[in-house]
């Protein structure tokens, strides 16, 4: 895998619904490359972990996925994000910041008893 | 809910894979693609491009698996792929599946026909409204634990106790429908008017009994069964308010039960009316003392235990015992729960069977397992690849295990057309041996166990293979080829075969001693000849009852004589009271000399038959001293008796009964014994020896003026005839006779003595039938067995037997060789089986053994035991033969 972290799967499926969220529709390559990049290269995806991930998230319903034609005319399979999936973002953001907030305390014991 | 839009997402996508498969190639396809191009815009050559991109991933298989494993449910898919590959490998291999098969049908099959009759005896809840809730309420006396209550004694406990919900009793008669062209005959019962409130039945149409029309002198009314009501009534929906006749007395129709009703629960049989107790104008309803067949029925209080309720009604009978000393002294309160009376006799002795063919599943799945056992050698090498290929064990395991599910299931499926005949023959042979009988059938709960079991069972004997597989060592598989396998296979083998010839031992033992009971008590003389008796009852008709008793005496003169001129009676006599294995009437008596105790039940107990002069020749009874009754012996001669055997040597021993006297309670007679005839078996070969109520005494039925005058309240008396013709047509001559004398005289209920004797055995044949089926059965199949691992030996040691033979062996001494291989597993397990029949038998006093037949009978267990070993050499035999006729050469060469 070279030097760079693995991934979460949990993470990943957020990190997958924001960058729909901000790219809007994308396929699988795009999305990929994009959190390659929002995480400053820190990540590697290979798709053994990606699509999987993709995949639960389409049945889960926060997705939903269509074949078209990507920017270089090539066939690619779309993913878009649905309103589920819009309301699954704002749950897991909460619950990560809370998350975040405690252990941060922990981290921190100056803030604050 | 996302939880379950993946599920059923993954469901769907596992049946119509193949598209998704296609659909995820073409987008890796498209992912790499655009990899690449991004590669070579960077200055990447393609190729290099590529390279690096697919280093970067890693392999499409891998992704490939990932991705389905989250796409599908693995354990679904790997499930089919399993099923289908079982399916080709039986495909295969018909023959082999055909009698792995057939074999496990048979056992499953038996084990279901078994449990039908348990699931309808046992396990079905009695058809009543909380049934836990009901018990038997009966009156226990001296010979009688389960003795009828009086009653004035039934009112008393009812209005005493405290831990009865309701509490009702009834009694078992019969009327004939009069006023109708041909009388019917119907069974009926009296209740008190709480009956169907205890049993919480509501009535179809109309309305039950209420409080109070159950005493003397109220208006006469009924309730009907439904199919009375549709075969009588035509289903007249307004039936309520309308007649019946019956006897010739006019009551008024007041309701209709349900049609369900009528499948009765065993305790209580189908009857067609129902009529209160206050109805039947018996006077001893007055009498504290009386016994007259009243048996009680009752529900307890809710929240109260059958302990609490028995201590509760044993002290109100004990005190009522303190009130009435003369009537109820040794008098008690007997409470048993519903269920127990009606099935408690047979539960034993079915759950003896069921454990008997249970051994017989037993030795169907050591058959197959052995089986697989032998054909696992042959797939050694097969399984040796897939785990060099990578496969794991659990997933070997599971796969063997599901061919053994699916081999079980098709057994089970067959079984179950085996156990379909297997039922229509057990009802066929024995109707009435036992309780509930109606519901034995196919119904779901039989189906259920059907299905848990064949998986039980796959999963049993899948095992066997499925371990010895997975712990192959994969070099020395593969080496060996198709002649691998060590001892320890063989020991497993070996093992088997013991343990099927054990417990075949086991059921022979059981089945061979159920016959020897059945054969000593076939041989037990019942007293009188059973040959060519018949019994019938006589319905007096109502006008030839009002007479006085001198008319009631010329009209059984009449009927006397029309009955002994119908051509082909020998002999004939009314018989009023006792009747052999049928039914029980008591006399209570005091001997000359002694005081005449206070309370009947300090007085000597007697079974008393009512008879005419004939009676002794119709059954063949022996006279032993003295003489019979004639003609001469009626209401203008003294008192007489005739006595058995056994009264005489209880209350006359060393001296001559001839001329004694005895007096007889009822009336204050004392009559002059003037015979001693032979004891005659009343309680049946079975229990008569043991019953405490043993002593008979004969009255002739002339005498009896308190029984002729008392006629009224019993409107038919019992007759026995000797014939040698053919039942239907001597009974059509009879009824013929009987209808020129009085057009109401109705003759029903017939039946032979003979028949009457069998059916008193009829629960132990049926033992001995089943338990018998069960131990062929189980011979079979073990000495299939026997044969099977022999021939897998004999196979196997072919190089062995050439080589042996090739350096100068001849083949007497192969034979003997094999057979001697042979001889041993079956003497080991005929050995542990004899050992634990012995044993078993003691533990279970439930299949009680005839008196003379003992657990370790040695007639049994030799002629057992001979039959065990000549199947078992017979089936050695054949193996042995063929390895007679290996040729050195042929074996030498062949790998």
């Amino acid at each position: 895998m070279g030097d760079k972290a693995e991934v979460w799967q949990g993470t990943l499926a957020l990190m997958v619904l924001k960058t729909l969220e901000m790219m809007g529709a994308q396929h699988g390559y795009g999305i990929a490359r994009r959190i390659e990049q929002v995480s400053g290269n820190q990540l590697a995806l290979n798709y053994g972990t990606l699509y999987p991930a993709l995949l639960k998230l389409e049945q889960e319903g926060f997705v939903v996925s269509s074949w078209g034609v990507s920017e270089n005319n090539r066939k690619a399979k779309f993913y878009e994000l649905t309103k589920a999936g819009k309301k699954q973002i704002q749950r897991e953001t909460e619950s990560w910041e809370q998350t975040t907030e405690i252990l941060g305390r922990f981290l921190n014991p100056m803030e604050g008893v | 809910m996302a939880r379950f839009r993946e599920f059923c997402s993954r469901l769907w996508r596992t049946l119509f894979f193949k598209k998704a498969d296609e659909d995820f190639h073409a987008e890796l396809e498209s992912h790499l693609a655009m990899e690449v191009e991004e590669g070579v815009a960077r200055g990447l050559t393609e190729q290099e491009a590529r390279r690096q991109a697919l280093i970067r991933h890693g392999g499409l298989e891998q992704a490939k698996i990932s991705q389905r494993e989250q796409r599908g449910l693995p354990f679904l898919e790997t499930l089919f792929q399993d099923l289908h590959f079982g399916l080709r490998v039986f495909g295969r291999n018909k023959g082999f599946s055909v009698i792995v098969i057939m074999t496990l049908a048979v056992g499953i099959g038996a084990n279901t026909s078994l449990f039908s009759i348990v699931h309808a005896v046992l396990l079905r809840p009695l058809p009543y409204a909380h049934p836990e809730e009901l018990v038997t309420v009966d009156a226990s006396k001296p010979n009688f634990s389960r003795g009828s209550i009086s009653y004035l004694n039934f009112l008393d406990w009812q209005r005493e106790n405290k831990s009865l919900a309701s509490f009702a009793i009834f009694r078992n008669t019969s009327f004939s429908i009069t006023g109708i062209a041909v009388p019917e005959r119907v069974r009926a019962q009296y209740i008190s008017v709480d009956f169907f409130k205890v049993l919480g039945i509501e009535p179809a149409l109309g309305r039950l009994f209420l409080s109070g029309e159950d005493e003397a002198g109220r208006a006469p009314i009924a309730l009907i069964s439904s199919s009375l009501w549709l075969r009588r009534f035509q289903a007249d929906p307004r039936i309520v308010g309308q007649q019946i006749h019956l006897d010739g007395k006019s009551f008024t129709v007041i309701g209709v039960l349900p049609a369900v009703f009528e499948q009765g629960s065993g305790y209580f049989q189908a009857k067609d009316v129902y009529v209160p107790i206050g109805q039947w104008p018996n006077g001893a309803l007055r009498d504290r003392g009386a016994g007259l067949g009243l048996h009680g029925i009752a529900r307890l209080k809710k929240g109260i235990s059958f302990s609490q309720a028995q201590q509760d009604m044993l002290g109100v009978s004990d005190r009522l015992a303190e009130l009435y000393p003369k009537e109820n002294h040794g008098l008690r309160a007997a409470l048993l729960p519903l269920e127990t009376a009606t099935t408690g006799e047979v539960r034993p002795l079915l759950l003896v069977l069921l454990g008997a063919v249970g051994f017989v599943l037993l030795i169907a799945c050591g058959n197959v397992a052995n089986l697989l056992l032998a054909r696992s050698d042959a797939r050694l090498q097969e399984f040796s690849v897939r785990f060099a290929l990578g496969a794991r064990r659990l997933r070997i395991i599971r796969q063997l295990m599901t061919e053994s599910i699916l081999l079980s299931l098709a057994g089970g499926t067959v079984g179950l057309v085996f156990a379909a005949w297997g039922i229509k023959a057990a009802l066929a042979l024995l109707p009435n041996a036992l309780p509930r009988s109606g519901g034995i059938h196919l119904n779901g709960p039989v189906l259920i166990f059907t299905l848990a079991l064949s998986v039980a069972v796959g999963m049993a004997f899948g095992i066997f293979p499925a371990l010895k597989i997975s712990q192959t060592r994969l070099h020395g598989a593969l080496k060996e080829g198709r002649n691998g396998g060590g001892t320890s296979r063989w020991k497993a083998q070996h093992s088997l075969v013991i343990f099927e010839t054990a417990l075949a031992m086991v059921l022979l033992v059981g089945a061979g001693l159920m016959t020897r009971c059945l054969l000593v008590l076939s041989g037990v003389h019942p007293g009188f000849n059973t040959k060519g008796v018949l019994a019938f009852v006589l319905s007096t008709p109502r006008a030839s009852q009002r007479g006085s008793s001198e008319d009631i005496r010329a009209y059984f003169r009449e009927a006397h004589r029309r009955i002994r001129e119908t051509p082909g009676i020998e002999a004939a006599s009314v018989t009023v009271g006792s009747s052999p294995m049928d039914s029980d009437d008591e006399q209570l008596f005091w001997l000359e000399g002694e005081a005449k105790p206070q309370n009947s039940n300090d007085m000597h107990w007697s079974l008393s038959y009512t008879v005419e002069p004939e009676y002794l020749q119709v059954m063949g009874i022996p006279l032993l001293q003295g003489r019979f009754f004639t003609e001469a012996d009626n209401e203008r001669s003294q008192r007489v008796v005739v006595v058995d055997d056994v009264l005489a040597n209880t209350y006359f021993k060393g001296v001559n009964p001839i001329g004694q006297h005895l007096n007889l309670d009822g009336g204050d007679q004392k009559a002059t014994v003037i015979g001693v005839v032979g004891h005659v078996l009343q309680w049946g070969p079975e229990r008569d020896r043991t019953n405490s109520l043993r002593a008979q005494l004969y009255l002739p039925f002339m005498q009896r003026e308190e029984l002729l005058s008392s006629l009224n309240g019993s409107l038919s008396s019992g007759v026995v005839v000797r014939t040698s013709q053919n039942t239907s047509a001597i009974v059509a001559a009879l009824q013929n006779n009987l209808r020129k004398m009085d057009r109401e005289q109705v003759l029903w209920g017939v039946s032979s003595m003979d028949q009457v004797l069998r059916d008193s055995m009829a629960e132990r044949r049926f033992t001995m039938i089943l338990l018998s089926l069960f131990a062929v059965l189980a011979l079979g199949l073990a000495s299939v067995g026997i044969y099977g691992v022999l021939s897998f030996l004999v196979g196997r040691k072919t190089r062995e037997i050439g080589i042996r033979m090739a350096l100068g062996a001849d083949r007497g001494v192969v034979l003997r060789w094999v057979l001697g291989q042979g001889g041993r597993l079956i003497a080991t397990g005929i050995l542990i089986g004899g050992i634990s029949a012995v044993l078993l038998i003691r533990v279970i006093s439930a299949v009680s053994l005839v008196d003379g037949v003992r657990g370790y009978d040695p007639y049994t267990l030799l002629s057992v035991t001979g039959i065990l070993a000549f199947v078992g050499c017979l089936a050695s035999f054949v193996p042995a033969a063929r390895a007679m006729r290996i040729e050195p050469i042929r074996a030498l060469r062949s790998e």
